[in-house]
């Protein structure tokens, strides 16, 4: 079984909300960055959404955005994050998921993509600049490489495009909580808890929500009404501000700062 | 690959019905934007879908075209650069003479009458050389919009004339820091706003760019400048011109010059791209002739990207054709052969800017100089009793800093 359907049945047995740490990948180096990912493992993260860095990111705010131009900066391509993956593999079984622009993976051939990066232990992705009107050859790809292609769903999705989105997406559903780009809020969307409700009682697949969502609090606060909870920027900021620090130092900070969000994502005090 | 044949096999069928419903020029085109930007592209393309077929919008737009904007612009014969050329009957189609100095405000028009029948009251932009910037600005004050407009931060200083113009109309101009700070960066900038602000504003595109239903729409609001040229043409010298040349950024007067003219196979159509000051990567912004497809702003067509997929950095003297991608009808064009895609210097088109202002009276935009530099280029070697016509597509007044400060002089 693929390893994020494998995660979502048994953390639903456990009766357990998921945390997903997204992380941009080889940020702040390839080595540091597969640490990282072995240590959020350990610490109760249960998949791992790697952003690969784009040149021009439509979705992302500024903190996103500065993680790819790091990284691009230091020369990291897509065969480089696949190397990183393998070394994680030789240690963690954590479900990963890519976030992924569409402009990278027709570059590199989208049939050539999803089989590489499988067979490196890639579970699934998701492709922001694709909606699922266009993607039909990758769904088709992706079902015979048991990859699963994460979709999205925004608050200004009509009921048209949710019955569409609901059917496509496999591994789970990716709420996006605020009309607009990636980034800390000070408050969560006051129609979220509707949205999400109603979004769960049109589908089996597990829902989890990012975009906004950046203290323990809000964490809390969707986990008690989402199957997985997504913070990006204020972790890729954390690693940002300890990122000249011994790789040790960086892997403790970032850990006990992320074991907060986690606790409050799984109502754990 | 495409063949020969394609070339051949092209009917008129086939370029009156692209694009298709999903928006595809062949394979060019599509709609590749966040979920969250997605329904506001169908809302968009139902209204304009609805009002391209309603008579009283049609009335309005051609209403303000001929009494704000001007129109038609004059087909002016250039007989002191046709004696100097000494080659074809030259005729420049005087976009410049505009309300605002461009073709820009084609199109802005249009879209503004469409975002008040959609009850926005926000307007957005990007731009580059500012012309569009400027052109929305202004049908943004002549129907009372809100209007805020993204400008990298070095057109900002290249095209300070066009900033302040903005802001005497009442636009707020919001300097772009990222990346190269010019127009890719504006975009980013803006489609990352109406992420933000879909629900109540609409983004006003400046090209034949950007996602399904854009490139279809803007080229719709600027086929006038090609309608209006065939009308001209046939009235001075009754008959059709044997060649058009017009330069091309994100292609929105050249693809205006020529889609009225898309069906008549003898008339030579070329697009003039930047080719900067050299052939390596970030020396010039030759989309089509040096890129090859991909995805960037929403639509597959030709880009500038390196193997992995990451925009070049590129660069054009003219800040209006410094953009590493292309209109997906033109990549479409380019791949069937009806149009010849080619690129002059940033010193040709210098140049060419020197020999209009002095032959003719007309100082050219820098963008539209490109379009001149390949005339001067290839005009001597066209027969006499041909006509070619070029889309002088704006005005070179708000490049005046610019040219001053690259050929050494003070103002």
């Amino acid at each position: 079984m693929n390893r994020i359907d494998k995660c979502f049945k048994e953390l639903k047995l456990r009766n357990e909300t998921g945390f997903i740490p997204f992380l941009t990948a080889c940020d702040p180096t390839p080595s540091a960055a597969a640490d990282i990912i072995v240590d959020l493992d350990k610490r109760g993260a249960d998949v791992i959404e790697l952003g690969f860095p784009y040149s021009d990111p439509i979705a992302d705010g500024p903190v996103i955005q500065a993680s790819y131009n790091r990284v691009l900066a230091n020369g990291i391509t897509t065969a480089t994050i696949f190397d990183m993956v393998k070394e994680v593999r030789k240690r963690s079984e954590i479900p990963i998921v890519a976030m992924v622009s569409y402009s990278i993976v027709y570059r590199y051939g989208y049939k050539k993509f999803i089989e590489a990066a499988q067979n490196i232990g890639i579970d699934g992705a998701t492709i922001p600049d694709l909606p699922v009107e266009e993607a039909d050859k990758i769904f088709d790809i992706a079902k015979k490489n048991d990859f699963k292609i994460v979709c999205f769903v925004a608050p200004t999705t009509t009921d048209n495009r949710l019955d569409i989105i609901t059917t496509r997406s496999e591994g789970f559903l990716y709420y996006i909580a605020v009309v607009g780009i990636t980034g800390t809020r000070k408050a969560l969307p006051e129609d979220l808890d509707e949205n999400i409700k109603k979004l769960k009682n049109r589908t089996q697949c597990p829902v989890a929500v990012g975009f906004g969502v950046s203290t323990p609090e809000q964490a809390n606060t969707v986990g008690k009404i989402a199957d997985g909870v997504i913070v990006g920027s204020a972790i890729v900021k954390e690693i940002e501000k300890n990122k000249d620090l011994p790789v040790n130092s960086l892997i403790n900070n970032l850990g006990s700062f992320t074991e907060k969000l986690i606790h409050g994502a799984k109502g754990q005090s | 690959m495409e063949t020969v044949s394609d070339k051949t096999n092209l009917n008129d069928q086939e370029i009156i019905e692209y694009p298709d419903k999903m928006g595809r020029f062949g394979k060019f085109g599509g709609k590749f934007v966040p979920e969250t930007l997605m329904p506001a592209l169908d809302e968009l393309e139902n209204a304009y879908l609805e009002a391209k077929d309603d008579p009283e919008f049609n009335r309005e737009f051609e209403y303000y075209l001929g009494e704000y904007v001007g129109r038609p612009s004059p087909l002016y014969f250039a007989e002191r650069l046709t004696k100097k050329l000494n080659g074809p009957k030259i005729y420049l189609k005087r976009e410049d003479l505009n309300h605002t100095g461009a073709h820009k405000i084609n199109n802005t028009i249009g879209q503004v009458l469409l975002a008040i029948r959609m009850g926005k009251k926000r307007i957005i932009a990007e731009t580059g050389a500012g012309q569009h910037g400027v052109a929305t600005a202004t049908a943004a004050a002549m129907f009372g919009l809100d209007c805020d407009v993204y400008m990298g931060e070095e057109d900002m200083r290249r095209q300070k004339l066009n900033v302040f113009r903005m802001r005497l109309l009442g636009t707020t101009v919001i300097p772009v820091k990222t990346g190269s700070r010019t127009l890719k960066d504006a975009t980013n900038e803006a489609l990352r706003d109406w992420m933000s602000s879909v629900r109540n504003t609409h983004y006003i595109i400046g090209s034949v760019v950007g996602p399904h239903p854009y490139p279809v729409m803007i080229r719709n609001f600027q086929k006038v400048i090609g309608e209006e040229t065939k009308v001209q043409l046939m009235k001075k010298e009754q008959r059709l011109p044997d060649c058009i040349i017009a330069c091309v950024g994100g292609g929105s007067n050249s693809i205006g010059i020529y889609y009225p003219f898309l069906k008549d196979k003898d008339v030579r159509l070329i697009g003039v791209e930047s080719g900067g000051f050299g052939d390596k990567v970030g020396e010039h912004a030759a989309t089509l002739s040096k890129g090859r497809p991909g995805v960037l702003h929403g639509s597959m067509s030709y880009v500038l990207q390196d193997g992995e997929g990451q925009t070049d950095i590129v660069h054009s003297i003219s800040a209006g054709l410094d953009y590493p991608g292309v209109g997906p009808e033109h990549s479409y064009l380019k791949d069937i052969g009806r149009v010849e895609y080619v690129s002059v210097t940033d010193d040709e088109a210098i140049k060419a800017f020197q020999v209009c202002a002095h032959s003719e009276g007309i100082i050219p935009a820098l963008e539209s100089s490109h379009a001149l530099a390949y005339l001067m280029k290839v005009g001597p070697t066209i027969d006499k009793d041909k006509v070619v016509v070029v889309c002088l597509s704006g005005t070179g007044d708000k490049d005046s800093f610019e040219v001053a400060r690259k050929t050494g002089q003070e103002i």
